[in-house]
């Protein structure tokens, strides 16, 4: 595949070179505000991104997909609670619970098709959000406040602004480009076949289901490991964090972007959180513009940004 | 006798009260090209979706290369080398004709589980493909999106994906449906190459390319089989004569 | 025993109020094919309104009539507005565009109502215990519940089951080629429907207020309930919507009032108070997980397109 340059290439390569400086200039501005919110944006980045490779490659409208982010959260801080600081430990434990909770979901929900599958995902995270809500041992409703972050036998400082961002902003670009290979490979393309014409991939040799459950199961584990930054990010993690809110959230920053495009859920988590941020400095009541908004954006612009890009790109 | 490719026993199958399939037996030598015409509503697509997997019998066995394949998933009756084409075109909209034929081959090519590797570069799965699109005369098309094919080229290009998967007998709903005459009489010559190479059941609406291409002919009314033999026998058979009158396609024109 | 049959008929209650609001869901989901999010918002806004207009007119009945029929206004007014150009689109779509809706309504309550939630208080005569046999009291107000969603749900079989508006849904549900086939003004039955769709939600919304405070957010919980049901169920099937929901309603209700001392026999008290909240909450999405492995189209599937 050869690197074209046009507008998209040209917005994304800009985007990506902004992420990767953002803390030299957040240390010239002494604007430290801007550090953080952009370590937030950057692990709803990675948790959009994992969305897309169901949502727009695999053609699965997950509505759940907060869960994973409270289950990789949710390893972290039981684990610290319990006295397992080692980030060794919980991180692979967040990921492999992450695992086996898409598992056991997918294989239930994948008996469905469309709207019930919709429906089903999001009725499954709710569940799990009630579950948290009964752990009362870790704080029940309430959450659980995280007092230590992740350690990593001195390799790296979570607790250090600049140093968390950095393996924040790897991790996202790791996740961009693990889901590119997969996209590229025999298996990204039988995936992308199945949601294009099931039927027809059955038909020449495919058990559609299988596949979809992998690919259910990656874009699950992905998921988890942001809800593992997000649990160090915001040293909390409660039920609050998997409302079906936040999965609703999830789909829409999938959707600002560009469903099916490597990185336009990136561009729109950026969109989604910096417009949230810049509304709700001038009212409280900023989803008053943000839902009307959304509403126009499905009536409108379909295809999210990197859509609009491409347009401007071939016109 | 040689054993049949494919043997059909005595298949039922009900939509509530109605018999779609009624008590319907049929063989398939290897090599032979069979056809099943009928007139519409004879169960003829329905008959084709039992042997492909996309609907089960009510009861009845369907035998394979020897093989049970009765309640067998249509994943792996393609496995086994059965392959089809759609009546109405069925295609991966979105991807190129190469892709298309590619990603066949890739399912008959071992295990799709490859996470990492651009299949798009596998070599072996890029020729297959070509020899797929040369066979079905659609060499220079590879790049271009389905979405942009022509309706014949799309027939086509459904051959092409079916021969892809190397398959032992070829599966026809139709294959002509909507050509046109020139387009209709590339696709008989076509078939009547790939006859040499592989075992064919053609369910056509076009008595003409029937005639022109069968070994043998079985008339389906209200899915039963009502006659079978050779072109020469169904021509001149009385009952058949009889189902067809009043259909456009009065058997009787040809003959 | 006592408890039992209390606790029976509260689970009844508030599985008659799901029905309400799956009701409209299904209907409109089977009709339309639209999957509409932004159902427990007019929910909830039957709620603030019924809250509202009791308040202002100081008749609990006239304040109700009042909620009910400005509910019925706005859901019509959103289906014009908005939804009507969703139609036909995917159900991605619609989902993100009703859930924007959630967003709006959810901050347009807060800022007109304010963030801390109302009360909606029961007058007098709607307060006191009933004699329902002989030595078992209950609500008067729980009861008249029982007793208005059980008329509604006789009214909208009657409608739906016997008259020529019915018999259009119905072929809608199964069918939606047809009604199109039909030379009918599809877009006033659709508006209709969704009018009707969203006065069920403001009925349940403001039947349940006076039991539960007023307050943002109480439409979504609900909601998701009301999803269980119909996928349960079957999309687009009343019938199956009726009985997933008294089902639902049941369970949820029960598992909350007596699976705590259930737990309390095999596990240690502390664990029973931690397992018993969390378990009875999960009830429902297990039986809606059993109900998918053996049936994924639901119990009462409508005639499939």
């Amino acid at each position: 595949m050869k690197l074209q340059i046009n507008v998209r290439n040209v917005v994304v390569a800009l985007v990506a070179l902004g992420l990767l400086l953002l803390p030299l200039y957040s240390a010239a501005t002494g604007n430290i505000f801007i550090l953080t919110l952009f370590t937030r944006i950057v692990i709803f980045a990675l948790a959009a991104a994992s969305l897309n490779l169901i949502m727009g490659y695999g053609g699965m409208m997950s509505f759940g997909h907060a869960a994973y982010l409270g289950i990789g959260g949710y390893a972290v801080g039981i684990l610290a609670f319990e006295g397992i600081g080692s980030g060794f430990i919980q991180w692979p434990v967040a990921l492999a619970a992450s695992a086996l909770y898409a598992l056991v979901i997918g294989a239930l929900s994948l008996r469905t098709r469309g709207v019930y599958f919709i429906m089903i995902t999001l009725a499954f995270a709710q569940m799990a959000y009630y579950v948290a809500s009964g752990l009362s041992r870790y704080g029940g409703d309430d959450g659980l406040t995280i007092y230590r972050r992740s350690t990593f036998g001195g390799l790296i400082d979570l607790s250090n602004r600049v140093q968390f961002y950095y393996l924040c902003l790897f991790c996202l670009f790791g996740g961009v480009y693990l889901i590119w290979r997969i996209v590229n490979s025999r298996f990204g393309m039988v995936v992308q076949g199945i949601r294009s014409n099931e039927q027809r991939m059955q038909a020449i040799g495919y058990h559609a289901n299988r596949y979809r459950l992998v690919c259910f199961v990656i874009s699950g584990t992905i998921c988890g490991l942001a809800g593992a930054l997000l649990a160090n990010n915001t040293d909390f993690v409660s039920p609050a964090g998997m409302y079906w809110t936040r999965s609703g959230e999830l789909m829409v920053m999938v959707v600002f972007g560009g469903m099916g495009s490597l990185f336009g859920p990136v561009i729109g988590t950026i969109l989604f959180l910096l417009l949230e941020e810049l509304l709700s400095q001038f009212t409280e009541y900023w989803a008053l513009v943000m839902g009307p908004l959304l509403l126009l954006i499905v009536l409108f612009a379909r295809g999210g940004i990197m859509g609009l890009l491409g347009r401007v790109g071939r016109g | 006798m040689v054993d049949p490719l494919l043997r059909v026993e005595k298949l039922v199958r009900r939509f509530g009260g109605v018999l779609a399939t009624d008590n319907l037996s049929l063989d398939v030598l290897p090599g032979e090209l069979h056809a099943i015409i009928g007139p519409n509503g004879a169960g003829k697509t329905t008959l084709i979706s039992q042997l492909t997997g996309q609907l089960t019998p009510n009861s009845g066995a369907i035998h394979f290369a020897g093989r049970d394949i009765t309640r067998l998933p249509s994943y792996r009756r393609s496995r086994l080398g059965l392959a089809r084409s759609f009546q109405i075109t069925s295609l991966l909209p979105d991807f190129t004709a190469a892709d298309n034929v590619a990603l066949a081959a890739q399912a008959h090519d071992g295990h799709s589980f490859r996470f990492w590797g651009a299949a798009r570069r596998e070599k072996h799965l890029r020729e297959a493909a070509q020899a797929a699109l040369n066979r079905v005369g659609l060499a220079r098309r590879g790049d271009v999106p389905v979405s942009e094919l022509s309706h014949g080229e799309q027939r086509e290009l459904e051959l092409a994906v079916a021969l892809a998967t190397r398959p032992q007998m070829l599966l026809l709903d139709e294959p002509m449906a909507g050509l046109g005459a020139t387009e209709s009489a590339r696709m008989v010559a076509l078939l009547k190459e790939l006859r040499q190479e592989v075992t064919i059941v053609l369910v056509e609406h076009d008595m003409e390319a029937v005639f022109a291409l069968a070994d043998r002919i079985t008339v389906l009314v209200y899915g039963r089989v009502i006659a079978s033999g050779a072109p020469d026998a169904i021509k001149s058979n009385e009952e058949v004569r009889r189902a067809y009158l009043g259909e456009q396609h009065a058997v009787t024109s040809h003959g | 025993m006592l408890v039992l049959i209390e606790q029976s008929l509260n689970g009844l209650q508030f599985g008659l109020l799901l029905f309400l609001l799956a009701a409209g869901l299904t209907l409109v989901f089977g009709i339309m094919d639209f999957v509409n999010l932004a159902h427990g918002s007019l929910y909830m806004m039957g709620a603030y309104f019924a809250a509202t207009f009791v308040a202002w007119t100081g008749s609990f009945l006239l304040g109700v009539v009042l909620a009910l029929g400005a509910t019925l206004l706005l859901g019509i007014a959103l289906e014009f507005v908005a939804l009507r150009h969703l139609y036909g689109r995917d159900h991605l779509d619609q989902v993100l565009a009703t859930f924007g809706l959630i967003l709006f309504f959810n901050d347009a309550v807060r800022l007109i109502w304010g963030p801390a939630g109302l009360v909606l208080p029961l007058p007098a005569w709607l307060t006191v215990p009933v004699q329902i046999m002989p030595g078992v009291f209950y609500p008067a107000y729980r009861l008249s519940i029982i007793v208005v969603a059980l008329a509604v749900a006789a009214m909208l079989y009657v409608v739906v089951m016997r008259t020529r508006v019915g018999m259009l849904i119905r072929a809608g549900a199964s069918n939606r080629e047809m009604i199109g086939a039909l030379g009918i003004n599809i877009k006033l039955l659709f508006t209709l429907v969704f009018g009707l769709g969203a006065a069920l939600a403001g009925l349940a919304g403001l039947m349940q207020a006076p039991i539960l405070t007023v307050q943002i957010g109480m439409g979504e919980n609900i909601l998701i309930l009301a999803f269980v049901i119909i996928v349960i169920g079957g999309i687009g099937s009343i019938r199956g919507a009726f009985l997933a929901a008294i089902f639902v309603g049941m369970i949820d209700t029960l598992g909350r009032a007596f699976l705590p001392d259930l737990l309390r026999m095999v596990l240690s008290s502390a664990a029973a108070s931690t397992a018993a909240p969390a378990l009875s909450s999960m009830l429902i999405y297990l039986l809606m997980a059993i109900v998918l492995v053996l049936r994924p189209e639901g119990l009462f599937p409508a005639a499939r397109r």
